[in-house]
């Protein structure tokens, strides 16, 4: 079908095709800046015209207070979608990213409530499991060559009921009865608590959560990984062709493992914070947080005409997302048409990447 | 020239201001085929896009069969009787579906056609196809379980089932070995016996001089040269394509160095001879068979992708056993792997990150990547090879395919090796470029054994000091360069020859014919 465009894209970009290369680039390069800045710059203008709009239409969105809230909402789905974007880095996808976060919430609920340990025990616990979960999604799609949708959807199941277990579908608080007839007589540790609940003086007192600074500092580290290390480049390399990548030395096999590994601790950090900010094992938590979390990566592939998941633009996605939704609620609109709009910003992106830039698309033919 | 099936005047095309075809005049004749020569980024491939449908033409005419044809999309041009067998064989096929279903797709997918499938039906139908296509295949076979020139065959059968006025193809030997090609050659020559024109596209010399009745020789989007008076100037062509002459390939004789590889009774599949081969340095090895001979099994075990059934390696002396390739490029054995487009090109990435991706290690300090030692390094080999493009920042995709080659060679040739080995280096690039990549794998060959496999036998006397023929995984002769007889080798290729020890000393070659020179 690309075969059908007449873009000046698709005439150089497909090898031996006519566009040729010494007399098909300067004129190339002519034509396409207009559309390019379009392609670089129209996501972030958008959102900037998105921040004027709400500021002048909404009293109250333009404080501190109203930037720290959209932050900490969309810190938690941040964090996952940090995740998933090391799985779409190596081409392929993590659908498990949701229930893994759900998992952590009842897991350290159940630790410190029903088992009553301390805070670095749940946490280490939901990292572990988080861990576990990556590395099995990982052998699954590796080793057994089961498709990456595939495995992870089975995966997120699986998660969906093993949760549920243990206390027979009940959310876990102080008190609770357990299965066998006890009482349950943990509580979660403030240690724990102070994760989701405490709030960093700056400027203003009592003005950043814990849960904000924890997504800035992964997604700088997310962002040095794959921009500036050989490992995050080596990532790259297999999710733009894993065959050339193996026969160039690397173990393709390795990085992909490790690729749903972060994403499986990531998801379990969002759902540590989750957990935090709640004080209950709430089952009911964080239905949306998968949905959310890939929308936000693939907004990402827009955001500076990358065309591909980046660090980067993820977050400037969840940042997106968030700041159109407390716009709209504090507009009033209502809860339903949240959604509607997340669906359409989730097409105009997408059409942004692959239709604009039309790379993809010429890439395999 | 009088039965004209396809006129073509005055026809231009540009991309924005890029004026790929400068008013081309073509006349194809029925009965006849017509080879169109030129280099990579000539315009040949948009010539062909405009004549079957995919872009429409800017200015000139096109009259098919005395009627006005200006198709606006692949459809028209295939009921008017324009059809082309693409470059990409698995283009042309649906390999899921079984050899019958694939041969009358088009009938399937026309209109009215009727809902229900008629197996038996079809399959009558399709036998009656492959057969006159001497085409022998069970046609109930799922196509991806045929080898590569058969399915070639089959996407052209169905193309011909269409009872076309105008057969294109596009490269289409480029994946074939000799005798494949031959069975191809030998449809195609069927075809033009029974009057349909043929526009044939080749870079490859010996399809060229094997089938040509007429040459257009194309250069930047112009009919530069026009042959047809027997025996067709095939180096006028060339000259005309090129703007210029090509030189003689002189080749140096270099004494070969002490040995680097060492294979010990390797054996590659079950019940072939094992291989003992020495490859040494300085010295430039050709390994050339037909497709399925075992030369990309062979380029497989010593790059560490596969195990060998048996048999024994050593590199400098040391036994040598990689298990992978990394394990290989530590070793300092390198292979650039044949068929850039899925082996070797990072599609989205620029050149520089393409050409460093084996080495990463090398260029980055406590796993950061020191980008600025990348982009130099990527600057010299593109200096080096001479490849054309604005700079080393530039994304892969914007270079035509002899410079991606370029790049891909030029990936492995950026460090020393001790073994660098090149599986089909020259895969889809003009001959210019072929000349380039020789030139420079030659240029750069001293102080490693090069080992350069190649199924075309022009690619394999311009590189090698020495060529090694296999056949049915095993060594069927071991030749220098410099002391040749082509016809040995030829027959050793196709299997004809005797025993592997005939080799250099080749007495054996009293029953040997066919192999085309």
């Amino acid at each position: 079908m690309n075969a059908m465009q007449d873009s000046a894209a698709t005439a150089t970009g497909s090898g031996d095709s006519a566009g040729g290369n010494t007399g098909g680039n300067t004129t190339v390069a002519g034509r396409r800046s207009a559309t390019d800045l379009a392609i670089r710059y129209g996501f972030l203008t958008l959102l900037a015209g998105l921040l004027v709009f709400f500021s002048v239409f909404t009293e109250g969105f333009f404080s501190p207070f109203s930037a720290v809230f959209i932050f900490q909402s969309v810190a938690i789905t941040g964090i996952l979608a940090l995740g998933v974007t090391f799985t779409l880095v190596v081409d392929g996808f993590d659908l498990s990213i949701g229930s893994t976060a759900t998992s952590a919430l009842m897991l350290s609920a159940y630790m410190m409530v029903v088992l009553e340990q301390g805070a670095v025990v749940a946490v280490l616990a939901c990292l572990l499991m988080g861990a576990f979960i990556g590395l099995v999604n990982g052998l699954l799609i590796v080793k057994t060559r089961v498709p990456d949708l595939l495995a992870t959807l089975g995966m997120m199941f699986l998660l969906i009921g093993l949760q549920r277990i243990p206390t027979e579908g009940r959310s876990i608080s102080t008190g609770m009865v357990l299965p066998s007839g006890e009482k349950a007589n943990g509580v979660f540790d403030p240690a724990f608590l102070w994760l989701g609940r405490h709030k960093f003086d700056f400027i203003i007192p009592k003005l950043i959560p814990v849960s904000v600074v924890i997504f800035v500092i992964v997604a700088v580290l997310v962002w040095v990984f794959l921009e500036k290390t050989r490992h995050g480049r080596l990532m790259y390399a297999i999710g733009s062709n894993a065959r050339a990548a193996a026969l160039a030395g690397t173990n393709v096999n390795r990085y992909k493992i490790l690729a749903y590994i972060f994403s499986g601790v990531l998801a379990s950090v969002g759902g540590i914070l989750l957990s935090a900010r709640l004080g209950r094992g709430d089952i009911a938590s964080g239905n949306n947080l998968l949905l959310d979390s890939v929308a936000a990566a693939l907004i990402g592939f827009a955001v500076l005409g990358a065309a591909k998941p980046n660090a980067f633009g993820t977050a400037i996605g969840a940042l997106f997302v968030g700041i159109l939704l407390q716009g709209l609620t504090m507009m009033n609109a209502p809860y339903y048409t949240q959604d509607f709009v997340k669906g359409v910003v989730l097409v105009v992106a997408l059409v942004f990447t692959f239709v604009l830039t039309g790379r993809r698309a010429g890439a395999h033919h | 020239m009088a039965d004209a099936a396809i006129e073509i005047s005055g026809l231009t095309k540009a991309f924005g201001s890029n004026r790929v075809l400068r008013g081309i005049d073509m006349t194809l004749a029925r009965g006849e085929i017509t080879v169109l020569m030129g280099a990579n980024g000539a315009g040949k491939s948009t010539l062909v896009k405009v004549i079957c449908g995919v872009h429409p033409a800017d200015g000139g005419e096109i009259v098919l069969s005395g009627a006005p044809f200006a198709p606006r999309n692949p459809i028209e041009a295939i009921r008017a009787g324009v059809v082309t067998v693409h470059q990409n064989i698995n283009d042309g096929v649906i390999p899921d579906l079984d050899v019958a279903s694939n041969l009358l797709l088009d009938s399937l997918a026309e209109p009215g056609a009727g809902f229900f499938l008629k197996g038996r039906e079809i399959r009558a139908r399709a036998r009656e196809v492959a057969a006159s296509m001497g085409l022998e295949v069970d046609v109930r076979r799922p196509v991806r379980e045929l080898q590569l020139a058969d399915r070639q065959l089959v996407a052209i059968a169905r193309a011909m089932a269409r009872k076309p006025e105008l057969l294109i193809l596009d490269e289409p030997t480029s994946s074939l070995s000799a005798v494949e090609a031959e069975r191809l050659f030998a449809l195609l020559e069927r075809l033009r016996a029974q009057g349909v024109a043929i526009l044939y596209i080749s870079h490859r010399t010996s399809d060229i001089r094997r089938l040509a009745d007429r040459i257009y020789a194309m250069r930047d989007g112009a009919i530069v040269g026009h042959f047809a008076e027997k025996p067709l100037d095939y180096e006028a062509a060339v000259t005309a394509m090129l703007g210029q002459g090509l030189e003689e390939i002189r080749l140096d004789n270099r004494p070969p160095g002490p040995p680097v590889l060492e294979l010990e009774g390797l054996v590659l599949a079950p019940g072939a001879r094992p291989i003992d081969l020495t490859v040494h340095q300085d010295e430039v090895l050709a390994v050339t068979g037909l497709v399925g001979a075992g030369k990309t099994r062979l380029a497989a075990v010593l790059y560490g992708l596969e195990a060998p059934l048996s048999g024994t390696m050593r590199l400098g002396g040391a036994p040598y056993r990689p298990t992978s390739p990394r394990a290989a490029i530590d070793a300092g054995v390198f292979l650039c792997a044949k068929d850039r487009g899925s082996n070797g090109v990072l599609h989205d990435h620029a050149l520089d990150r393409n050409m460093s991706v084996p080495f990463l290690e090398r260029f980055s300090r406590l796993s950061f990547v020191r980008t600025r030692a990348e982009a130099r390094a990527g600057r010299e080999i593109i200096d080096q090879l001479g490849i054309v493009c604005q700079s080393e920042k530039d994304d892969i995709a914007t270079l035509s395919g002899g410079n991606q080659q370029k790049v891909m060679v030029g990936r492995w040739l950026g460090q020393p090796s001790r073994v660098l080995i090149l599986d089909e280096p020259f895969q889809g690039v003009d001959i210019k470029a072929r000349r380039d990549i020789g030139a420079k794998i030659r240029e750069t060959a001293e102080g490693r054994a090069t080992i350069v496999m190649a199924a075309e036998m022009d690619e394999v006397l311009e590189i090698a000091d020495r060529i090694v023929v296999l056949s049915d995984h095993s060594v069927a002769g071991d030749h220098r360069n410099e002391s040749l007889d082509l016809k040995l080798v030829l027959a050793q290729v196709a299997g004809q020859a005797g025993a592997p020890e005939a080799g250099a000393a080749g007495a054996g070659a009293a029953g040997i014919s066919g192999a085309t020179p």
